[in-house]
């Protein structure tokens, strides 16, 4: 204490400012933890401004149409973003499409199904999925599902429903399709973990309700025991979209980066992601430096809106929890 | 019975037997993912692998230890300039974090938690590598350490609010004063939990490529130097994995093989950390 003495006589510190933390310990202490706190708001308002500044000259030169006009000529210098956006959102549907069920199938299997001795093991063989490094997945994709998808899956699909615009043209490998399953493989932990937990938090008196009045165990369930966790569930399938808008590696490595806007799933496209991985750095002219930076921008406000819409929905079922930052 | 009953109990048995084949195709894409790679990478596992660098296109042979070299240098800078900065934001979440900042800090980590990487590594391209006029590993460390706070950050927390109220109490009544109380006694008693948090963080970060690409942007030599690019194995596997040659294509197999192996071996220990102290907890 530097305090005079003087002071000391005239006001002596009563015991319980000991107790609400006003010793010199505990105000550095806290002060350092503030200080540590403060940083990552910080690196946000550092991260969004970087971006936009650097965005700024091409976001004064296209403007709004940036958005919905699909020319990308380095060359020329004219730049418009919508054949990524496109395919970042129709490679992120797909994944949905493919991973919301299964995710929820291992969910409720998990919370509600399985014997006792099944549920640990399995659920940790699942997250262990999310373990699995983008780039490994991309080089899987390439060797493995590729293949498969050639010899077993496109011309069955061809021969029913060939006659859909979905699936028009040629199959080369690297397209939508394969871009959207890989994307779905990675994000079946995550959803099936949050959901999983969600399903958990539901009150057990929902189940023994349903059960009393003569409900069989799946009826139980999807009457009583999903719908109660239903804004978890959504939160659950809402941040899985948010790791697929932003996923860069295997979607790179697979989806066939070509500027194009076309509905069949059997072609090539691109997103934003990697139009960034491939292009940030053969970047030669500043406007197409910062036409890339509005990318980032674009997909960062995408992915950030997407993710605060889903933590606002998990929190409203399990208040406050860190649910999917453990996922692994 | 009557047929209506009959319905109800046929959907409700195949609806479980649905969740659970669910299940199974599920971990059957974990069983074919590590399968693969165990097939196609472990025969080119061999001494020269890991202690050769890489040779020129075209030529066979060579091997990957500038990239594993590189790995651990990356990855361990990223956790010392994260770790701290990731447990002291935890703490503060579960010490102090009932207010109104706790609220922001609390929204933001979990908001950057699902930002995407590559974001993150033009991020510090224009903060690191663009001032300094070149590629360096430093950046791509920082990038790293950028992805890996707000994990760590929320998962200290957690672990901190785990600790029983009576402990703190008893500390404090025992006249300790409140940092102390929270340093010796609360994440003392939290510690195996936020080392489980640390080790799953830093399995996360070793695998990430994307913010890689243009900081640390990958080296064909053996470089130690954080000021220069550096290799790592996960950039090393997207050069050879995109490349044309089938030498390269082994090569590849067999990094994600280790890279692989090296985020299931830190994945694991977090496990084992966790179950050691705090058992049924979860």
């Amino acid at each position: 204490m530097t305090t005079l003495p003087m002071e000391r006589a005239a006001a002596p510190e009563p015991r319980w400012q000991v107790l609400r933390g006003a010793n010199v310990g505990d105000r550095l202490y806290r002060g350092a933890l503030t200080v540590l706190a403060l940083t990552l708001p910080l690196l946000l308002v550092a991260l969004v401004s970087e971006l936009a500044i650097n965005a700024w000259p091409a976001i004064r030169r296209f403007g709004l149409p940036f958005v919905w006009t699909s020319v990308w000529d380095p060359v020329a210098g004219v730049f418009g973003a919508a054949p990524m956006i496109f395919g970042t959102i129709a490679s992120s549907f797909l994944a949905l499409l493919l991973a919301v069920p299964l995710a929820l199938g291992v969910a409720i299997y998990l919370s509600e199904f399985a014997p006792k001795w099944l549920r640990q093991p399995v659920s940790f063989l699942v997250e262990l999925l999310a373990a699995i490094p983008s780039v490994v997945y991309g080089l899987w994709g390439i060797f493995v599902l590729i293949p498969f998808l050639r010899t077993y899956v496109v011309p069955p699909l061809r021969a029913t429903l060939g006659w859909t615009p979905f699936l028009s043209g040629v199959f080369y490998g690297n397209s939508l399709l394969a871009g959207g399953v890989i994307l779905a493989i990675m994000i079946v932990p995550y959803i099936a973990a949050v959901s999983r937990e969600v399903l958990l938090a539901v009150p057990v008196s929902q189940r023994e309700a349903a059960l009393g009045m003569g409900a069989t165990r799946w009826e139980a369930v999807w009457t009583a025991v999903v719908p109660y966790g239903q804004a978890g569930l959504m939160g659950a399938v809402i941040l899985g979209l948010g790791r697929a808008l932003g996923e860069t590696m295997a979607v790179t490595m697979l989806i066939g980066n070509r500027h194009d806007i076309g509905l069949s799933v059997l072609q090539p496209a691109y997103t934003m992601a990697a139009a960034i991985a491939n292009e940030f750095s053969e970047a030669t002219t500043n406007l197409y430096l910062s036409a890339l930076f509005e990318v980032g921008l674009i997909l960062f406000v995408i992915t950030v809106a997407v993710n605060a819409l889903a933590r606002l929905m998990i929190w409203r079922v399990a208040r406050g929890t860190a649910v999917g930052s453990r996922a692994l | 019975m009557s047929v209506r009953r009959l319905r109800r109990r046929i959907v409700s048995g195949t609806m479980t037997a649905l969740v659970a084949v669910l299940s199974f195709v599920a971990v059957l894409a974990l069983v074919l993912i590590l399968g693969y790679l165990v097939a196609k990478g472990a025969s080119s596992l061999d001494w020269s692998f890991f202690v050769r660098n890489p040779v020129p296109a075209g030529q066979s042979g060579g091997g990957v230890a500038n990239a594993i070299v590189g790995t651990v240098i990356i990855v361990g800078l990223a956790a010392l300039i994260g770790l701290p900065i990731g447990i002291g934001t935890g703490l503060y979440l579960a010490e102090y974090g009932s207010g109104r900042l706790g609220w922001t800090v609390r929204f933001v980590a979990d908001v950057l938690n699902g930002t995407p990487s590559i974001v993150v590594g033009i991020f510090a391209w224009t903060w690191l590598v663009k001032p300094m006029g070149h590629f360096s590993a430093l950046a791509g460390s920082v990038a790293l350490a950028v992805l890996m706070v707000p994990m760590i950050a929320r998962t200290t927390e957690e672990m901190v609010r785990l600790v029983p109220h009576s402990l703190r109490e008893a500390a404090l009544a025992l006249g300790y004063p409140r940092w102390r109380t929270s340093l010796r006694v609360v994440a003392r008693t939290a510690l195996a939990g936020i080392l489980t948090g640390c080790l799953v963080g830093v399995a996360r970060i070793a695998g990430e490529t994307a913010p890689l690409l243009f900081t640390a942007l990958g080296n064909l030599n053996f470089s130690t130097s954080i000021l220069q690019p550096m290799q790592t194995l996960s950039l090393q596997i997207f050069t050879y994995g995109t490349g044309p040659f089938d030498e390269w294509h082994r090569l590849a197999w067999a990094a994600a093989l280790v890279l692989m192996g090296l985020v299931l071996v830190l994945a694991l220990a977090a496990r084992w950390a966790l179950r050691s102290r705090y058992g049924a907890a979860r």
